[in-house]
């Protein structure tokens, strides 16, 4: 991680930027936050680790009203919503300086907390010069342990590869962390019956809360005024009408971010009520995948995606509907 | 002192939920959040902090207020029932219960809050000891007992200790509720027992990380100090604008109050507000905080300065640490407190 903060210094102390983007060291071993650094002494406080989740992709899009070029630290994963965002003109390339960094898989506390582990004095075993296997927890009740897998988020389990796809450079060793099938858990809701498929959206959707945290930390969700938050039309949405209402949103949302969303996973993360939000986006992928060819949004920053191109090779609109 | 066994606590719920609507602690694809009694649903009562809290069950997300109905050439206007059936909240932690305080300098002050003060009158709250308080919790900074709700506005203290469930009245409504359900609880607890565990609590208390944190400096006297305070231009950064902290909050209170077309008629409703949105105090004249810098320097001057200069000293936070645990982008009212120097 030091390496990280030198070449950051150099890059601050030669102009080549004007200022930082990356992770602040937190209060806990697990809660840095996304931060800008102007100075060499305000680099003391950056961290990387497997606590860094936070996708800074998006932060980019008022970076580039800044002076000066910023230097974003980008994992692997992060880089995809960059490229998305420069083809839909929404950052400025010119104004980013990217150091893509390797990436051994993100961790959620949440997951170490739902093996019972509680009263976290801190945590051992997340940082990039470490083996990544097993986390040491001090705690409150004791000592812990917790393998690092088992504490990975969702999304580095089916993760799309650690290569950056867009980077000035590169720095830091990655780990594979792929175990697990990308489109597994959509299978397995498309075998359920229309019922089954309701009570299991029912559920998740009904502990929603309507922070907008999922919205807001969305990459592709980057609209300057979201028609859910516009005063002036019958869109406005702080509450529910009815008891499923939140079915509306997360459905609305789900289809206005297809063939961009680049399965970042960031709206799972963030959900404070743990609803797999990433499941409705991946199911759009997965269908897009199956019907136009495979696509990954972000792969490249030119290409016309699957739902704003036309070829006479598209399938016909009602191919959907006879499926079922 | 009464108790029950832990493993009885159905038999209860069932109980209480004979005469009475009940709210408690249920688990729902995973989550737990304070929910109504069901047969079928799955009380948790280990886990230690619902999601959101449980000052919904007295100031619901979003309630109608009235309905206007258009008949002819007149207008019919409907206006909410108010809650006029007893019920128990069981398990809220003393943080919770002091949200609820909070609340009632906001609702109950003239001009009172009709809808929410029918709910305060016909609820009764049990609340519960924090068996093992978790790293997050910071009550002890606002003089709050995790490990007795006693001196509280809790109608019943509770304490979970081994396989029982020890149970003190503590209010009238409490002893009426205790009278009620003495088929189940026995009269033989021990005092001692929970004496052990107040203190056992008690010790965790002090060597939570955050239970240090000082206030100092945090009030009216230096309001104009902290407002034009250069950290917030720092501080904000991070913020997604999203509501998470609002919405999980025990005592944000801030509502908005809207319009909903019915087709042939209109149900006025209102709902939480949330300081982080960008229409949040939208008026003709435009927004007077037009900045997310703005917005998120609010939320902390109103728990921190603005609410104890007016309501004599009592903060708008009680440590409840679910602001902690859930921002997205891991801001809080402890990093503010701490960046402003209160790291002790």
């Amino acid at each position: 991680m030091q390496e990280l903060v030198n070449r950051a210094k150099e890059l601050l102390a030669d102009g080549t930027v004007s200022r930082v983007l990356g992770w602040k060291a937190g209060d806990m071993s697990y809660n840095p936050e996304p931060a800008y650094f102007n100075s060499a002494e305000e680099l003391e406080n950056f961290v990387y680790d497997g606590f860094c989740g936070a996708n800074l992709s998006k932060y980019m899009i008022e970076a580039s009203k800044l002076e000066g070029k910023t230097l974003v630290f980008l994992k692997p994963c992060d880089t995809y919503s960059f490229n998305q965002l420069i083809k839909e003109h929404r950052v400025d390339r010119e104004k980013a300086y990217i150091i893509g960094v390797g990436c051994k898989g993100k961790l959620s506390v949440e997951n170490i907390k739902a093996q019972g582990i509680k009263g976290i004095e801190s945590i051992e075993g997340a940082g990039m010069n470490d083996g990544c296997d097993t986390l040491t927890i001090k705690t409150l009740y004791g000592d812990k342990t917790c393998s690092y897998n088992d504490a990975m988020l969702e999304r580095c389990h089916v993760c799309k590869g650690k290569e950056h796809q867009i980077s000035d450079e590169v720095m830091l060793e990655s780990r594979d962390t792929k175990d697990a099938e990308r489109f597994a858990q959509v299978e397995a809701i498309e075998a359920m019956t229309p019922e089954e498929k309701f009570a299991f959206f029912q559920k998740e959707l009904s502990k929603c809360i309507r922070c907008n945290a999922c919205r807001n930390v969305c990459p592709a969700c980057s609209c300057r005024k979201c028609v859910f938050d516009s005063t002036k039309y019958d869109t406005a949405q702080k509450a529910n009408v009815t008891s499923f209402e939140e079915k509306m949103f997360h459905i609305i949302r789900a289809f206005h971010v297809a063939g961009r969303c680049t399965d970042c996973g960031e709206c799972s993360r963030v959900c404070p009520q743990g609803i797999p939000l990433h499941l409705f986006n991946r199911k759009f992928i997965k269908d897009i995948d199956t019907f136009y060819g495979e696509f990954q949004a972000g792969e490249d920053t030119e290409s016309r995606g699957p739902l704003t191109n036309f070829t006479f090779d598209d399938v016909e609109p009602s191919i959907v509907g006879e499926r079922g | 002192m009464y108790k029950i066994a832990k493993s009885n606590l159905p038999e209860l719920y069932k109980a209480i939920a004979g005469s009475k609507e009940l709210y408690l602690p249920l688990e729902n694809a995973g989550q737990v959040n304070f929910g109504p009694w069901s047969e079928d649903c799955t009380p948790d009562i280990e886990t230690l902090k619902s999601v959101k809290s449980p000052k919904d069950v007295f100031f619901p997300q979003s309630e109608n207020l009235y309905t206007c109905q258009k008949e002819g050439k007149n207008i019919k206007i409907d206006p909410e029932k108010l809650k006029d059936q007893d019920f128990v909240v069981f398990g809220m932690k003393s943080c919770d219960v002091k949200g609820v305080e909070v609340l009632d300098k906001v609702f109950l002050a003239d001009p009172i809050d009709t809808y929410y003060a029918a709910r305060r009158d016909h609820g009764i709250i049990v609340a519960m000891a924090c068996h093992e308080p978790e790293e997050s919790c910071f009550c002890k900074v606002f003089g709050i007992d995790a490990a007795d709700a006693s001196s509280s506005i809790a109608d019943v203290a509770t304490w979970m200790i081994g396989e029982d469930l020890y149970w003190k009245p503590l209010t009238e409504k409490g002893e009426a509720l205790t009278s009620e359900l003495s088929g189940l609880l026995s009269s033989d607890g021990d005092e001692n027992k929970v004496e052990e565990e107040k203190q056992a609590i008690t010790a965790i208390i002090n060597k939570l990380p955050y239970s240090d944190l000082s206030l100092e400096g945090w009030d009216g006297d230096h309001f104009e100090e902290k407002f034009n305070a250069t950290n917030w231009e720092e501080l904000y950064k991070p913020c997604l604008a999203c509501g998470t902290c609002t919405f999980v909050c025990p005592t944000c209170q801030c509502y908005d109050i809207k319009d909903y077309n019915t087709g042939n008629g209109t149900q006025r409703y209102r709902c939480w507000d949330s300081c982080m949105y960008s229409d949040f105090t939208m008026m003709a004249h435009g927004n007077n905080r037009n900045s997310q810098m703005q917005r998120f320097r609010q939320r902390f001057m109103h728990k921190l300065v603005y609410f104890p200069t007016n309501n004599d000293g009592m903060y708008s936070c009680v440590g409840c640490g679910r602001c902690v645990e859930k921002c997205p982008a891991s801001l809080n009212i402890v990093k503010v407190i701490k960046n402003f120097g209160g790291d002790k």
